[in-house]
C-alpha cells in the first residue's frame, strides 16, 4: 500500500475560505434579532419624517401660532387635523411641536450625557480627591425630586424669557447625575481589564488609553444613557408645559394639552384638539422605551442572545 | 471474571449545532459502553465534542444544538425516550453531571445545605426533613468536608472545597453513572490531587460508573481504567489506560501521548501540526487525515469505523482495518 | 555588570480594606537578579496565593512594592520617565494566562499587534508593519489570512494565545514575563507554544520568567526554579536538581501531586497532612508549618533562612540547619543560567 502523506494546507483552507462578514452584514443580522430596537427606531423615524416633511410643505411659522386660521374647526380636507380655539392649524402645530419637543429632548440628552461622560471619566480615572468631590455632589443631588425643583425654577423665571432653549437648559440641569454614576462605574470596571494593562505594555499613555481603549467599549452605555436623557428631557419638559410653565406661545405638545384643558375642549365638543398631542406623546413614549430596551440588550451581553 | 451487563450503553448518538454559518456536526453517531464501577476518561481537544456528549446524555442540549438520533440506556431505560418529567427525575438520581467550573455555579446567596436540600426535595418530595438533613451530612462526610460546611455560603469556601461540594451534590442520590467534566481545571496541583482522591473514593463507595472528561492525560493516567480519545465528534480509540500509554494505536492518540512532557523527555517538543478541523466543513473521509503523518489514499475518502481489535481495544483507523468484531455488537468479554 | 533586572528585598502587603487591620503579605522580602549578558529561563512556581502573580505585576510595573526596590538596568522602575520609561516598556513584555482578556473586544485582533509596532516605531511604513505581523504569525504556526481582520470572539482559545505569543516574538523584548501562558490552552498546543518561548530564548536572547503552578511544563522549559509559598521562597536552584531531588517538604508535596502521564508513577507517596489552608491565619515562623509532616518546635518560632544544600540548590527549612546559610540577597547564586 502506498503511503501518501497529504499536505495539510489544502484541506484546511476549504473550511477557512468562509468569508468574513462585513460589519454592515453583522449589524443588519443583529437588527433582525433585536426587534425592540428596530420597531422603536422605526417609530422615531416616522415621527421625524412627519416633522421634517411637514416643515417643508406647510408654513408652520404662520400656521402654528394663534389667529392664523379659522378657529374651532373639526378635521376636514382643508384642515386635516382641525383647528383649535385660538385659530392654530393643528397640523402645523403638531409638525412644529414634535420638532420642538425633539430638540428639547436632544439638548437635554446631549448635555446630560456629555457632562456625565466627562465627570464620570475624571472621577473614575483619577480617583482620590477628584473622585470624592464629584461623587459627593452627584450623590447629594441624585435623590432630590428633580421635577419639583424644575417646577420651582420654571415658575420663578419671568414668563417672557422662557423659550424652548431655556426650557432645554433648565431640564438639563438635573439630567447629568445618573449618567455620571453609570459612566464612572463602567470606567472603574474597564480600567481593571487585562487589555488596558496590555495597552500600557504596548507603550500607550494614560490619556490615550482612555480614548482609544476604554471609550470605545463605553459606546453602548453612552448611547443608552443618551436615549434615557432624551426620554427624561422630553418628559420633564412635557410635565412643565402641561402645568403651563413652558413657553406658552410655542406649540409644544404639552402646551397644546394645557390649553385644551384650560378651554375645556372635551366639554365643548372639540375632541380633536387634545387628541393629536396625546397620540403624539404615546408614540414618542413607546418609541423611546423600545429603543431603550433594544439598547439594553445590545449593551448587556448576558441578555443578548448568542450570535 | 463473571460477565456483567453494562450500566451505560450509548448507541449512535448524534448531535448537531445549527449556526448561522451552517450545520456543525458535533457528535457523529458515537457509541459507548460502561460497566458498573468502571472509570472512563474522555480526552480530546477543545471543541471535539466531549462536553457535548455529556450534555447530550443528560438531555441538556439547548438550541441551536439538537439531538438528532441515538439511544442512551442506563440499565434498560432509554433516556432519550423518557418524557421530560421522568428525565428530570433521572438527572441526579440515575445519571449525574458535575459541569466544568461547577464551583462557580453554586448559588452565591444560598447556604450549601439549602442548595442540597433543593436537589433532594426535587426528587424525593416526601422525605422528612430529618432524613434530608442526614443525607446532606452523609454526602458532605463522604467528600471529607466538615458538617459545619453545610451552614456556610459558597464564598466562604476555597476552590477545592467548593468543587467537593459540587461532587457531594452530584452523588446525593446515589446515581449509577457520574459524569465529571474537567472537575479540577481551575485548581492547584495539590488541591487537584485531593479532589481526585475524593472522587475516586466516592465512586468506589457507590459502585457507580464514572466518565471523566478532560484534556490532561496525566490525570487520566492516575485515575481511569479506560481512555476514549475523541476527535471532531467521533471516537478514534478506546483502550485500557495502560495500553494507550504504552502502545497507542491511533495516530492522533499517539501524537497526543508523544506531545506530553514527562520526566524523561526533557527538551523534546512534539506538538501536533495543523489546526483542529471546522465542524461545519469537515475534511472528507477521516477527519484527522490532513494532520496525520500516516495518512493513506483511502483515508481521504472513506471514514473509518470504530472496530474492535483482537485484544478488545477499539480503533477507528484504516491502519487497523482487519475487523474481528464490529463495535456495536454486544461485547461478551468483561472490560477489565 | 548591571543586572538586567533586580528585585531588592521586595515586599508587597495588601490591606483588606479601609477599616480592617488584617493584612495579606503577598510577597515577603524576595530578592533576585537576572543578568544582562546571559539570557536565561527562570521559573517562579507556586499555587494560587503564593505571590507569583504579584511578582509578575510588580515586574511589569503595574503595582509598586510596599518595601524594597525593583531595578531595571540599575534604575528604579517607579522613577523612570519619558524616554527611559518607553524603553523599559519596549524591553519588558508579557504573555498572559487568559487568551481572551488581553484583547479589546471592540477592535480586531490586529490591534494587539499594530499598537506596539506603532508606539515603539518598529516599522517605517504600513507595508513593513504588515510584513512583520505576518512573519510573527507564521512563526507561531498561524496563517495570517485566517486571523487578521477577525474579532477575538471569532477565534479559538488556541489561536488567540498563539497571537499573544506572536506579539512577544514581534517585539523581541529583553525580558519576557510569561504568566501561565499555557494553562488555558489545550494540551496538544502547549508543546508548540512552549517551543516558541524556548526559541525566543535561544535565538533572540530573550530572558524569560516563566510563572506557573504546573511543574511539568516548567521542567521542560526552564533552567532554574524558585518555589514560592505564601509569599516566601521555599526552595530554589537548578531545575533538574529541584524536581528530581526536592529537599523542601513543600516541594516534595508538589512534585508528588503532579499527575505524571505515566501509569507506573502513582500519586500519593507523600501524605497530604492538612487539608485546606485556613484563610487569614496569622502565623509566626515557617509559613508551611501547619501542613508540614516534618514540623519541629523551631519551625513555629521563626521562619527559617535559606540553607544551601547543594551547589545549585537551596531550601528554607530547619531540616538543613547544618548547611551554610544563604542570604536572601544572594539567592541568584544558586540559580544556574
Amino acid at each position: 500500500m502506498t503511503q501518501i502523506t497529504i499536505a495539510s494546507p489544502q484541506a484546511q483552507t476549504r473550511s477557512e475560505r468562509y468569508q468574513h462578514p462585513s460589519r454592515l452584514t453583522l449589524t443588519l443580522r443583529y437588527l433582525r434579532r433585536n426587534k425592540s430596537l428596530v420597531i422603536g427606531l422605526a417609530i422615531a423615524l416616522a415621527l421625524a419624517l412627519f416633522s421634517i416633511v411637514g416643515s417643508l410643505t406647510i408654513d408652520t411659522e404662520k400656521l402654528a401660532y394663534p389667529l392664523a386660521v379659522k378657529p374651532k374647526q373639526p378635521p376636514s380636507p382643508e384642515y386635516p387635523l382641525g383647528t383649535d380655539f385660538f385659530g392654530r392649524d393643528l397640523l402645523a402645530v403638531m409638525v412644529r411641536g414634535v420638532w420642538q419637543t425633539a430638540v428639547i429632548g436632544l439638548i437635554a440628552g446631549a448635555i446630560g450625557t456629555g457632562v456625565g461622560v466627562v465627570l464620570g471619566f475624571l472621577s473614575a480615572y483619577y480617583g482620590g480627591a477628584v473622585d470624592t468631590l464629584i461623587r459627593g455632589i452627584t450623590e447629594v443631588l441624585l435623590p432630590i425630586p428633580a421635577f419639583l425643583i424644575l417646577v420651582v425654577i420654571a415658575g420663578s423665571i419671568d414668563r417672557k424669557s422662557v423659550t424652548i432653549y431655556t426650557m432645554a437648559l433648565i431640564v438639563s440641569l438635573l439630567a447629568w447625575m445618573g449618567p455620571t454614576r453609570i459612566m464612572r462605574a463602567q470606567v472603574l470596571s474597564l480600567k481593571e481589564r487585562l487589555f488596558v494593562n496590555v495597552a500600557k505594555l504596548s507603550g500607550m499613555g494614560n490619556l490615550e488609553i482612555v480614548f482609544k481603549e476604554i471609550l470605545p467599549n463605553m459606546l453602548p452605555f453612552i448611547l443608552a444613557s443618551f436615549v434615557s436623557g432624551v426620554f427624561a428631557g422630553i418628559f420633564s419638559s412635557f410635565g412643565l408645559s402641561v402645568l403651563g410653565l413652558g413657553p406658552l406661545r410655542e406649540p409644544l405638545i404639552g402646551n397644546t394639552i394645557w390649553f385644551a384643558q384650560q378651554q375645556a375642549a372635551f366639554f365643548n365638543g372639540w375632541w380633536w384638539w387634545p387628541l393629536w398631542p396625546t397620540l403624539a406623546l404615546i408614540l414618542i413614549f413607546v418609541s423611546l422605551t423600545l429603543i431603550n430596551i433594544g439598547l439594553d440588550e445590545l449593551a448587556n451581553p448576558r441578555v443578548r442572545r448568542t450570535e | 471474571m463473571t460477565p456483567t451487563k453494562p450500566v451505560l450503553r450509548v448507541i449512535d448518538l448524534q448531535v448537531s449545532y445549527y449556526t448561522e454559518a451552517g450545520r456543525a456536526l458535533a457528535l457523529d453517531r458515537v457509541s459507548l459502553e460502561l460497566y458498573p464501577g468502571e472509570k472512563l476518561g474522555m480526552v480530546g481537544e477543545s471543541g471535539c465534542g466531549k462536553s457535548t456528549m455529556a450534555l447530550a446524555m443528560m438531555r441538556m442540549i439547548k438550541p441551536p444544538g439538537r439531538i438528532e438520533g441515538g439511544q442512551v440506556f442506563i440499565d434498560d431505560v432509554d433516556l432519550m425516550t423518557l418524557p421530560e418529567a421522568k428525565m428530570r427525575k433521572a438527572r441526579l438520581s440515575l445519571i449525574s453531571y458535575i459541569p466544568q467550573g461547577a464551583m462557580n455555579s453554586l448559588n452565591p446567596v444560598l447556604r450549601i445545605e439549602a442548595q442540597m436540600r433543593d436537589a433532594i426535595k426535587e426528587h424525593l418530595p416526601t422525605m422528612r426533613d430529618a432524613e434530608v438533613q442526614a443525607r446532606i451530612y452523609e454526602a458532605l462526610e463522604s467528600v471529607e468536608l466538615r458538617r459545619e460546611v453545610a451552614r456556610m455560603y459558597p464564598h466562604e469556601l476555597s476552590g477545592g472545597m467548593k468543587q467537593r461540594v459540587c461532587i457531594a451534590i452530584g452523588i446525593l442520590l446515589g446515581p449509577k453513572v457520574i459524569i465529571a467534566d474537567e472537575p479540577t481545571s481551575a485548581l492547584d496541583v495539590v488541591t487537584q490531587r485531593q479532589v481526585m482522591e475524593t472522587l475516586d473514593r466516592v465512586q468506589k463507595q457507590l459502585g457507580a460508573a464514572m466518565i471523566l472528561i478532560g484534556h490532561d492525560m496525566g490525570l487520566m493516567a492516575q485515575f481511569v481504567d479506560k481512555v476514549a480519545v475523541m476527535y471532531a465528534g467521533k471516537f478514534t480509540e478506546i483502550s485500557p489506560v495502560r495500553d494507550i500509554f504504552t502502545n497507542p494505536l491511533h495516530p492522533y492518540a499517539r501524537a497526543l501521548i508523544e506531545s506530553l512532557p514527562t520526566l524523561n523527555n526533557k527538551g523534546v517538543f512534539k506538538g501536533i501540526p495543523g489546526l483542529a478541523p471546522s465542524l461545519i466543513n469537515r475534511p472528507s473521509g477521516c477527519a484527522f487525515h490532513p494532520r496525520c503523518s500516516e495518512a493513506m489514499e483511502i483515508c481521504r475518502t472513506v471514514t473509518p469505523a470504530l472496530i474492535e481489535q483482537r485484544d478488545g481495544r477499539r480503533v477507528a483507523c484504516h491502519l487497523y482495518d482487519q475487523p474481528i468484531r464490529r463495535a456495536d455488537e454486544p461485547a461478551i468479554v468483561a472490560s477489565r | 555588570m548591571t543586572p538586567l533586572l533586580e528585585f531588592r528585598n521586595v515586599t508587597k502587603i495588601y490591606s483588606k480594606g479601609l477599616l480592617s487591620r488584617a493584612t495579606t503579605v503577598a510577597l515577603d522580602d524576595v530578592s533576585l537578579r537576572i543578568e544582562d549578558d546571559q539570557p536565561t529561563i527562570m521559573t517562579v512556581a507556586g499555587e494560587s496565593g503564593s505571590g507569583k502573580t504579584t511578582l509578575a505585576m510588580l515586574l511589569l510595573g503595574f503595582i509598586s512594592p510596599t518595601h524594597g526596590q525593583i531595578l531595571y538596568k540599575g534604575k528604579d522602575i517607579a522613577k523612570l520617565q519619558g524616554e527611559e520609561r518607553l524603553a523599559f516598556r519596549r524591553e519588558v513584555q508579557a504573555v498572559f494566562q487568559d487568551p481572551f482578556a488581553v484583547f479589546n473586544p471592540f477592535y480586531t485582533v490586529d490591534h494587539l499587534l499594530s499598537v506596539p509596532i506603532e508606539k515603539f516605531k518598529l516599522a517605517r511604513s504600513k507595508r513593513e508593519a504588515r510584513d512583520k505581523m505576518e512573519e510573527a504569525l507564521n512563526a507561531v504556526g498561524l496563517r495570517p489570512e485566517d486571523v487578521l481582520g477577525r474579532f477575538p470572539h471569532q477565534l479559538s482559545g488556541g489561536q488567540r494565545q498563539r497571537i499573544n505569543v506572536a506579539r512577544a516574538l514581534l517585539l523581541k523584548p529583553r525580558l519576557l514575563v510569561a504568566d501561565e501562558p499555557v494553562s488555558m490552552v489545550d494540551a496538544s498546543l502547549r508543546a508548540t507554544i512552549l517551543e516558541s518561548l524556548r526559541r525566543m530564548n535561544r535565538e533572540y536572547g530573550v530572558s524569560i520568567i516563566y510563572i506557573t503552578h504546573d511543574l511539568t511544563t516548567a521542567y521542560h522549559v526552564a533552567n532554574s526554579i524558585i518555589v514560592l509559598y505564601r509569599g516566601s521562597v521555599m526552595e530554589a536552584g537548578d531545575i533538574d536538581c529541584v524536581i528530581r531531588d526536592p529537599q523542601h517538604p513543600y516541594t516534595k508535596l508538589l512534585i508528588d501531586s503532579i499527575p505524571w502521564p505515566d501509569v507506573n508513577r502513582r500519586w500519593g507517596q507523600t501524605e497530604i497532612k492538612a487539608r485546606e489552608q485556613d484563610h487569614g491565619s496569622v502565623e509566626t515562623g515557617c509559613k508551611f508549618a501547619s501542613r508540614c509532616p516534618f514540623v519541629m518546635e523551631a519551625c513555629r518560632k521563626a521562619p527559617p533562612p535559606l540553607y544551601q544544600v547543594a551547589a545549585q540548590q537551596a531550601a528554607a527549612c530547619y531540616l538543613y540547619e547544618k548547611q551554610p546559610v544563604l542570604a536572601r540577597e544572594q539567592l541568584s547564586q544558586v540559580l544556574p543560567v
